[in-house]
């Protein structure tokens, strides 16, 4: 039995006094699809930035494959083959698109701090490059300045760099936040599509997107994990709709 | 602009010159090689030289600043470090050591590689504010060090040498000015060049992206600090050569070669040519070398002009002038430029005017508070007058408010035609 592809163990994070995680427990399989939710401040964005090592644990630790990563920096995480999207758009406003896309994949492709490769002359580069924004959808943008792309556009874009390295881990913080009806139903397809085969644990408030993708759902309420089920139980479950759900279920 | 960008480090989206292809290297170059037939004159050769220190020197800088985001108060430190280590090279060689003068820059770039490996080690944890603090601190820390350790710096006299006591190369031995300037251009179009490829290698673009983003590209795998590190120590290698070849050519370094002052000009020239474009640097160094070089001739006050036009640039013109030049590229292509001349053509005389008058004003105060007792006469523009008289003063501080009024009100017309100019769409033109 291999190890999972995320453990966190007893983890808490405080920011002065405030203590906003506090003693998460969970595992995450490998190849697992798993959505994180809770109410707005419940501290799933800190929960996402202590395992990719924005920040530091106060206490516990974070396991990938087994392997303790806590207090690693990001760019060591991301070596380790996990990568992440932001809530809030996080991209290189004044790159092409393509530009973008292909920082993604400089260090994963092994060029490093390179000083001796030409990059425009990298053919492998350049086609995968093109095969990801194919992908995302983004072709007929391809040399535009990623800062002047349309809100949806930035967004599938941010997913593009994400997966860009080829990392096995994904971790999506809300991607379709903001985003209308059409394009959430866009984006998830395209998330389906390219996370397929990885591990994915992601944040979401649109519980359509959750029940739509998720094999397991975690319930975070005030830094604490509350139930850590599949969608069915914990659709069924008492406590969560308690805590949280409320109406919201039943309208999704 | 016709990039989105705002921040003028970033505006280099527009491309002055495709250096892309070999078209553009292969004319500097033979420009280059050609120029000493057109303008032979020693001083001409001198200016030239200068110029191209300057040129490698702000490339170099630019790594930092527009490549990489770090605005440094001490990169003097490296071209300085690189040249004095130069010139006691040259003095070995003058002892004994076997080395052909044309390699020396290569030990002056190994000499400022060197120093900023060490002081990057610790400057570029951080970017920002801090990186700039620790950049100021440095620079004051060697430019200390000069004055004490004077074995090495030489004390106030700094280090000469000789540069003709090397091997001959191919019968040169480096004593006149021309087979000094084509040594100089030699390393400049070789450093330019250097420069110019690394900013396209993967570390040349992740500079670009930590500068822009540096958490982002944290998470993709880069470790923000060692891609500034390398981008310092790349630069350091190239200001270095510029030390070197300042060696070769004055062959003499002191404290001023490595103080905060010759720091901050190259901060100065760097901006002023346009910090978000290759040939930016370039275009200040040119710019400010015939400033320094012909204006001072002519004036005293030439560094006061030097501070309004970075002013001027600072403020109206934060792309540079190299951005100022790019600006105009869509409006050519679109085939608009047409709706400029005429505005521009108003706005010449008023603004030359304005220039005349207001450096009249400041010569003339000039020569009031600086001039022997008893010597009032002085002459401008041709024109002798007395510098204590009513009129003169008059005249000049008259016809500047009057130019600057006339600017003033020509400014909404020239906004209006830039506007035309520049707008893509079909309606209104
Ligand atoms: N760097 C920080 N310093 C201090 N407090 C912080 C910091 N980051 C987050 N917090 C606090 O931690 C709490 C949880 O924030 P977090 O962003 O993780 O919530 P979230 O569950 O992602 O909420 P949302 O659904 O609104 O995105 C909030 O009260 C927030 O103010
Ligand atoms: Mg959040």
């Amino acid at each position: 039995m291999s190890a999972p592809a995320i453990e966190l163990r007893n983890l808490e994070k405080s920011f002065g006094l405030a203590k906003i995680i506090q003693g998460v427990n969970l595992s995450i399989e490998k190849g697992e699809r798993h959505a994180i939710i809770g109410p707005n401040g419940a501290g799933k964005s800190t929960l996402f930035n202590l395992i990719t090592g924005k920040y530091t644990p106060t206490a516990g630790q974070v396991l990938m494959h087994g392997e303790d990563v806590s207090g690693m920096k990001p760019f060591q995480i991301n070596r380790k083959g996990l990568s992440r999207s932001f809530q809030i758009t996080n991209i290189f406003h004044n790159m092409t698109v393509f530009e973008n896309v292909r920082c993604g994949l400089l260090w994963s492709m092994g060029y490093k701090y390179s000083f001796w490769h030409m990059i425009n002359g990298q053919k492998a580069l350049t086609e995968k490059a093109d095969e990801i924004i194919e992908q995302i959808n983004l072709t007929s943008r391809r040399n535009m300045v990623a800062g002047a792309l349309a809100y949806a556009e930035q967004r599938a874009l941010e997913i593009g760099i994400t997966i860009a390295g080829g990392a096995d881990i994904i971790m999506l913080d809300e991607p379709c936040a903001g985003m209308s009806h059409s394009e959430t139903e866009l984006i998830v397809d395209l998330i389906r599509k390219v996370t397929e085969g990885k591990t994915l644990i992601i944040v979401e408030h649109d519980m359509g997107v959750i029940f739509d993708l998720a094999d397991k759902i975690s319930v975070l309420v005030y830094g604490e994990i509350i139930e850590s089920d599949t969608p069915e139980a914990v659709r069924a479950s008492v406590a969560v709709k308690e805590a949280y759900l409320g109406t919201t279920l039943e309208d999704a | 602009m016709s990039t989105s960008s705002n921040s003028p480090l970033t505006a280099g989206t527009t491309r002055l010159v495709n250096l892309n292809s070999v078209l553009p290297w292969v004319i500097a170059a033979v420009a280059l090689i050609l120029l000493p037939q057109l303008f032979g004159s020693r001083s001409a050769l001198t200016i030239i030289n200068q110029m191209a220190i300057t040129i490698v020197f702000a490339l170099s800088y630019n790594m930092l600043l527009g490549q990489g985001g770090m605005l440094s108060f001490g990169h003097a430190v490296y071209m300085g470090l690189g040249g004095f280590f130069s010139m006691h090279v040259m003095n070995m060689v003058e002892g004994g050591l076997w080395l052909p003068l044309p390699l020396l820059p290569i030990f002056g770039g190994l000499f400022g590689m060197f120093f900023a490996f060490l002081i990057g080690s610790f400057s570029t944890r951080r970017a920002g504010t801090v990186f700039a603090m620790i950049s100021l601190g440095v620079g004051e820390l060697v430019a200390a060090c000069s004055v004490i350790i004077v074995i090495f710096f030489g004390g106030e006299e700094g280090v000469s040498g000789d540069r003709t006591m090397g091997p001959e190369v191919f019968g040169w031995d480096f004593g006149s000015h021309e087979q000094v300037y084509y040594l100089t251009i030699f390393w400049l179009l070789i450093a330019a060049l250097g420069m110019f490829l690394y900013s396209r290698t993967p570390i040349g673009r992740i500079a670009n992206a930590v500068r822009d983003n540096e958490e982002r590209a944290e998470f993709l795998g880069y470790s923000q600090r060692n891609v500034r590190w390398m981008s310092f120590i790349a630069s350091g290698f190239f200001a270095g050569i510029a030390g070197a070849l300042f060696a070769i050519n004055y062959e003499i370094l002191t404290e001023e070669n490595l103080n905060l002052a010759t720091s901050g000009t190259i901060l100065l020239v760097t901006f002023l040519g346009g910090v978000g474009f290759f040939v930016g640097p370039i275009v200040g160094a040119i710019v400010f070398t015939l400033l320094q070089t012909v204006l001072g001739l002519y004036t005293e006050l030439w560094g006061l002009y030097l501070g309004i036009l970075f002013l001027a640039t600072v403020m109206f013109f934060p792309f540079g002038l190299t951005g100022l030049i790019a600006m105009h590229i869509a409006p050519w292509k679109m085939g608009k430029i047409g709706h400029l001349v005429v505005p521009y053509a108003m706005l010449f005389f008023p603004a030359v005017l304005a220039i005349l008058s207001g450096a009249a004003f400041m010569e003339i105060l000039f020569h009031i508070r600086e001039a022997g007792v008893g010597d009032s006469e002085m002459s401008l523009y041709g024109i002798t007058f007395d510098s204590h008289a009513i009129w003169p003063m008059a005249t000049a501080i008259v016809v500047f408010v009057v130019s600057v009024f006339i600017i003033n009100r020509l400014s909404a017309r020239v906004k209006a035609a830039w506007d035309e100019a520049t707008h893509t769409g079909r309606a209104g033109s």
